[in-house]
């Protein structure tokens, strides 16, 4: 088993129902294979650096899952065949980076709790 | 024999460049983000292009972290290929 993480890119043109529902489609895919989801991130609607497909803006998703190295091809595969899809790109995790996306889920979580406390 | 009497009130200052340092070493970072594009910007240029080791001081080892860490942000549209006036 090997800590992997995916970041992939959305039409801009889809609902925000229809994003939930591709996120879950890969979500359920990767549960189907036997992989841990260990955290995931959507970043919203972002404006590209430069076009893709001709779309100026795209919704980001991030997954980090550990799964089985066999996994990666055929959920790849999935991402080529799936039209939504404009980009996407799977990394595995090497210890340091494993540690690093742990202190930046701990920043971020302490910054959401403080944020309710300083309006309050 | 004039010229051993010369003498400066401050010592010039020809070849005397600041020392140079890694970032990464220094700071003890070990992972470089490739979804931090607004610091993957402080090592590239105005147009989005890498910086050589020999400007910013990085050590290889970090060095060819950074171009991987660039080369990703790219590939996720998170920096450009090619751009003008990035700064």
């Amino acid at each position: 088993m090997n800590r992997y993480e995916t970041v992939f890119i959305m039409t801009p043109v889809l609902s925000a129902e229809q994003v939930a529902e591709t996120v879950e489609k890969f979500r359920a895919f990767l549960k189907e294979h036997g992989a841990a989801i260990v955290h995931e991130e959507a970043w919203g609607l972002r404006k590209l650096a430069y076009p893709i497909q001709k779309k100026s803006t795209g919704f980001y998703q991030l997954l980090e899952f550990e799964a089985d190295p066999s996994v990666i091809l055929p959920f790849e595969t999935e991402f080529r065949r799936d039209e939504r899809i404009i980009r996407f790109l799977s990394t595995r995790m090497d210890k340091h980076h494993v540690a690093y996306a742990e202190s930046r889920r701990n920043k971020s979580s302490n910054a959401a709790a403080a944020e309710p406390e300083a309006q309050a | 024999m004039a010229d051993k009497n010369v003498r400066y009130l401050n010592p010039i200052n020809i070849d005397t460049q600041k020392e140079k340092y890694c970032r990464f070493k220094v700071k003890g970072i070990k992972y470089i983000d490739y979804k931090d594009p607004d610091f993957l910007l402080m090592l590239c240029n105005e147009q989005g292009k890498i910086l050589p080791r020999r400007l910013t001081g990085t050590s290889l080892k970090y060095q060819r972290k950074v171009g991987q860490a660039i080369k990703k942000a790219r590939h996720l549209a998170l920096l450009p290929y090619v751009a003008d006036n990035l700064r």
